[in-house]
């Protein structure tokens, strides 16, 4: 053991992360060139080009991680708490100190570079919750310890809030799915995934008809959903009694099928009224068995059964009533309910340029939608419509793939860990990587509102870039560690 | 530390998540990017701005490859509506010269879908078209001024004289059946609309060249695409030479000014129109600027009718002019020979129907009959041909008969001239009479038609390419007024000979005839000395005075010229036909005319004749 303890960190380092780390910093640094240049331009190289800079960002970035690798990794623990907390002050004190850019209050400058915070904070974070979990018989199981956690991860998400940086801030969300790893109970992922099915389809498809009936296809996509979880949740939760389940999945089937037929034959009505019945009916039947058997899971099904219709139609009246004009509008274009000029016209044009691609791309440095500025953002948020439009479907779903493959193996290593500490901000780090390729992709390609945030290693600019391989190289020096134990 | 292995299964739905996650992705790049080819179309259409850049069009030259039609420049205002804000709307006016009203009124007119149904915001519209010079170079030093606004080099017909202006047409702008019609043609460009310039728009108008521009996102230019290795170059339209003679079309459009009518001349042995004037006419060059649609309707509402091109619109009896038709037809079908006789009692006289004649030897044989013009002998001729059952079985029989010749001399249907809207004139058939009559009818109810009245009618140009027939005794070419395109032969179309059904030998006494006609007979004034003139005088019945009509030819051997004269209610066809007929023989036998003769030409240059009929129809004026 003596022997492996001497080995330098660097050659225990996970070749595979290394070797997908180096090919998406080369192909973010073509994608630059192609985004931020005019057609015919070859300097790419010079100090004044957004390109050159870019080089030496990404030099920089090497070099950091090569300093990452040197450090003993007991450290990294030992100073998360000092690390958190000062990332904490300069987010609070930045939106005082920050040039107002383009509304939001995010950038500080030291001399010739400007650095965001709110993208080390999410290493500080990570660390700080890595080392809360690692904690003695903690259990994120007990209210108490999940709170304290959930604590860790709002306040940068509510300091990041303050600076206007909404996109920044979400990107926080992206701890849940570690703390879901770390034993949060499912069912919290799964009223989350519930509630964004909800909102999607009962206010996506709220204008389209429903043939044979006068009502609309969301609500009554909306109602039969939450009829079908209640009722798997019912065989699920209490699979002693599954007479429950099947009442239910017969009882529902039934009026939802002569309710159709009563209005597609005989006198046509919006049968979301009747379904709407049945689901009060189901909340009473489930708040009656919880009376009668004093099961805590028929209380919890029926709460989520009410939770969920109440959702449903609080969700609409918001979007009419409470939320601005430009929230509603921004929600509509994407659901695809409304034309908002701005916003449809961005991801229209970015939609042009990745479609225009086709499957080889136009080639290098050929995009007219990025080259003529047709696409807004082309070399930071936008960025992967360059690579869409340059390198075609190859090139894009290429870059897709060396994503899942870094967070397939970020998987991978992060359960070989031999420490929860190790565990937790290896999770980190690919549920942070995980939720910017899933939002920032979504955007471009309009499956998911425009929120910008940066899509790792592609977009320009040093903050994103840094805190990456700082996540990154922290974890890879945890992981080399473990081999040297 | 021990492990905790209670959530680890986990782990696959956190796997699963991100595959899922991906694969949605790239599902939606698929169909985004491989299922249609919508996206690359978009993006090109955002990219790249064809400017389009517009051929010259061919010039016109007549057969001397003298100038007719030629190109200046001229100038279209554009706007972008798009680009077209914060500008100084009165200093804008002032400098092209309209008022703040016109203004409003063609940005108005743009936007009006009716108007424009292929109205767009961001590419160039037509502001105003054909600006002057002066105004031109006054716009273009303010143009920097005027956001979205920009000038389009146009090329617009100029004349180098007045004539022609039926054979040459005109050219304007496209309308939407011309777009819905050619994919070539975009709102705004020019197509020939009358004329030569109608019909052989194709030659002369080229192939438009493309020029790619890169175009940013606020529509600026980023230079050519490629270094413009995907421009097209714009191909010029090719030069046409007509077989008009500008000095013949001259003279012929001044022998008949202040009549109604029309002279057309042809060259027998190519088909070749060498001149053709219809009366009234306009002066082309009238046309030209910003006047043009307003000239168009007042010459449309004119009750003269100086748009219409009589010699191939007019419908006319061919009277008197018809008679060798009927000889032709005769002594080829075997109803009559050279020697037959038939008497003319100061006319036709057959069960009751008087059918007038003039006083001349009786009875009378072919050739000195087309000589003196005898009415009663092409009578006869035809009573004896539809009443041969013997030969055709029936009298409906016979007249397809008689139909199908004349058809074949060119009668009956159009010619096929290279003009547009040349009508077909009538020759009546068995079944048109059949329907008239219900049957009942035979020779003599439809005598009329033997010597060019009744329902026969033909245009002047048929009746020109009759006496081309004859001069070359039995074929025609089709008349055509382009003689070459930019040095090209024309289509083979125009240069197959067309040969009637009656044998070229009858052709020598029907020539016989018409040389008889000028040196003894009706035409006597169409003798020239020392030419073999040969002629036939048309007078044609209508409810008015007679129309006075010539068809001639010269020399008589190896014939270089063919005329039909036809004046509406010109009385005696020697009145103006034969007159007019010659000078125009004379004219291009010769080059030129001699004193005599071109004191005659100015005395029928200031000859009208008045048309009451033709009323006068003033447009009401508010």
């Amino acid at each position: 053991m003596r022997e492996r303890n001497k080995i330098n960190p660097l050659f225990l380092t996970d070749g595979w992360v290394l070797l997908l780390y180096a090919v998406l910093l080369a192909f973010g640094w073509i994608s630059v060139c192609g985004a931020s240049h005019n057609i015919g331009d070859t300097e790419f190289f010079s100090w004044g080009s957004r390109t050159g800079k870019q080089l030496v960002w990404i030099g920089c970035s090497i070099g950091l991680g090569g300093i990452l690798l040197m450090i003993e990794d007991r450290y990294f623990e030992m100073l998360a708490d000092v690390f958190y907390w000062l990332m904490m002050i300069v987010l609070l004190v930045t939106p005082f100190i920050a040039h107002d850019i383009k509304g939001s209050r995010s950038w500080i400058s030291l001399g010739p570079v400007s650095l965001q915070p709110a993208e080390f904070a999410k290493c500080a974070t990570s660390l700080a919750i890595a080392k809360l979990i690692n904690q003695y018989g903690f259990t994120l199981n007990k209210r108490k310890n999940f709170l304290r956690a959930a604590f860790i991860v709002l306040l940068p998400f509510c300091l990041i809030v303050m600076q206007k940086e909404t996109g920044s801030a979400l990107v926080y969300m992206a701890f849940f799915l570690m703390f879901y790893r770390e034993g949060m109970p499912g069912s919290i992922l799964f009223c989350a995934v519930a509630a964004v099915a909800y909102f999607v389809v009962g206010i996506g498809f709220s204008l389209d008809p429903l043939p044979g009936t006068t009502g609309d296809v969301g609500e009554y996509c909306v109602l039969t959903m939450i009829w079908l979880f209640v009722t798997g949740m019912t065989r699920i939760y209490i699979p002693k009694q599954p007479e429950h389940a099947q009442r239910l999945l017969i009882s529902g089937l039934a009026v939802n099928v002569v309710a159709y037929l009563f209005s597609w034959l005989i006198i046509p009505f919006d049968i979301a009224w009747v379904l709407l019945a049945y689901d009060i009916v189901m909340i009473a039947y489930l708040g009656w068995m919880w009376l009668g058997h004093r099961m805590k899971e028929f209380l919890l099904i029926s709460v989520f059964a009410l939770g969920s219709t109440a959702f449903l139609y609080l969700s609409d009246y918001a979007l009419n009533h409470v939320m601005k004009d430009y929230q509603r509008t921004r929600i509509c274009v994407l659901l695809g309910i409304e034309e908002d000029r701005d916003a449809a016209y961005n991801v229209n044009q970015s939609k042009i340029a990745i479609g225009s691609g086709g499957l080889q791309g136009k080639g290098f440095m050929n995009g007219t939608q990025t080259k003529l500025d047709y696409v807004p953002e082309q070399d930071t948020d936008f960025i992967f419509c360059t690579v869409g439009e340059e390198e075609g479907f190859i090139g894009s779903a290429g870059v897709l793939l060396l994503f899942l493959a870094l967070i397939l193996r970020l998987l991978v290593l992060a359960e070989k860990q031999t420490t929860v500490f190790g565990r937790v901000f290896g999770y980190c780090v690919l549920c942070i990587l995980l939720f910017h390729v899933f939002i920032n992709i979504g955007m471009v390609t309009g499956l998911a509102p425009v929120i910008g945030i940066p899509l790792p290693f592609f977009s320009y600019g040093g903050s994103s870039l840094w805190g990456f391989t700082l996540l990154l190289f922290i974890f890879l020096r945890i992981d080399a560690g473990r081999k040297r134990r | 530390m021990p492990k905790d292995y209670s959530f680890e299964k986990r782990k696959y739905i956190v796997g699963g998540i991100a595959v899922a996650i991906i694969t949605l992705y790239i599902v939606r790049l698929f169909t985004l990017q491989l299922t249609s080819d919508n996206y690359r179309q978009r993006a090109d259409s955002n990219a790249f701005r064809k400017e389009i850049i517009f051929p010259s069009r061919g010039l016109i030259m007549d057969r001397h490859d003298s100038l007719l039609v030629y190109n200046e420049p001229s100038y279209n205002i554009m706007v972008v509506m798009q680009d077209q804000h914060g500008i100084d709307t009165l200093d804008f006016c002032n400098t092209i010269g309209i008022t703040k009203e016109e203004y409003i009124q063609r940005m108005a007119d743009i936007k009006d879908p009716q108007k424009h149904p292929n109205y767009s915001r961001n590419t160039p519209q037509l502001f105003m078209s054909q600006i002057a010079p002066e105004e031109f170079s006054k716009f273009r030093e303010k143009l920097f001024r005027f956001n979205g606004f920009s000038v389009e080099k146009r090329n617009v017909r100029h004349y180098t004289s007045g004539i022609g202006a039926h054979i040459l047409g005109d050219v304007g702008e496209v309308n939407q059946a011309d777009i819905d019609s050619d994919k070539y043609y975009k709102s705004g460009d020019y197509i020939g609309k009358l004329g030569v310039e109608r019909s052989y728009e194709k030659v002369l108008r080229g192939e438009k060249g493309m020029h790619i521009v890169l175009r940013d996102v606020h529509g600026r230019s980023q230079g050519s695409y490629m270094n413009g290795k995907y421009d097209i170059a714009p191909q010029p339209g090719r030069n046409l030479t007509l077989s008009i003679d500008k000095g013949l079309q001259e003279l012929a459009e001044k022998l008949l000014q202040g009549k109604c009518g029309a002279i057309v001349a042809i060259e027998p042995s190519t088909g070749e129109v060498l001149c053709m004037a219809s009366a009234p006419t306009y002066d082309p060059r009238e046309l030209m600027g910003k006047e043009r649609s307003k000239k168009i309707m007042e010459m449309t509402q004119d009750p003269m009718g100086p748009m219409l091109n009589r010699a191939i619109m007019g419908l006319y009896p061919p009277g008197s002019t018809f008679k060798p038709t009927q000889g032709l037809i005769g002594l080829q079908e075997g109803i009559i020979s050279p020697s037959t006789v038939f008497p003319c009692s100061r006319g036709f006289n057959y069960k009751g129907l008087h059918l007038g004649c003039h006083g001349h030897a009786s009875p009378i044989a072919l050739v000195p009959a087309l000589g003196t013009s005898c009415n009663a002998y092409f009578c006869w001729n035809l009573m004896r041909m539809f009443g041969n059952k013997a030969k055709y079985g029936s009298t409906q029989a016979a007249m397809t008969r008689w139909k199908d010749h004349l058809v074949s001399m060119g009668f009956g249907y159009r010619l096929g001239i290279d003009l547009p809207g040349e009508k077909r004139g009538m020759i009546p058939n068995a079944q048109f009479y059949d329907k008239a009559y219900k049957n009942l009818w035979n020779a003599l109810t439809v005598i009329s038609i033997s010597i060019g009245q009744g329902e026969v009618t033909a245009t002047p140009l048929q009746m020109a390419n009759e006496c081309a027939t004859i001069a070359n005794r039995g074929y025609y070419y089709i008349p055509h007024v382009v003689h070459s395109v930019q040095g090209e032969q024309i289509d083979t179309l125009y240069r197959n000979k067309h040969h009637t059904m009656v044998d070229p030998k009858w052709y020598n006494y029907i020539v016989a005839g018409m040389r008889q006609a000028v040196l003894g007979g009706t035409c006597k004034g169409a003798n020239i000395p020392g030419v073999e003139v040969c002629g036939k005088t048309g007078t044609a019945q209508n409810r008015g005075v007679d129309h006075s009509a010539f068809i001639g030819f010269a020399p008589m051997n190896e014939p270089k010229i063919a005329v039909a004269v036809y004046v509406e209610n010109g009385g005696f066809g020697a009145h103006f036909g034969v007159p007019l007929g010659s000078l125009i023989i004379q004219k291009y036998l010769f080059g030129q005319l001699n004193p005599g003769a071109q004191a005659l030409a100015d005395k029928f240059q200031h000859t009208s004749i008045s048309y009451p009929h033709k009323k006068v129809n003033i447009p009401s004026k508010k």
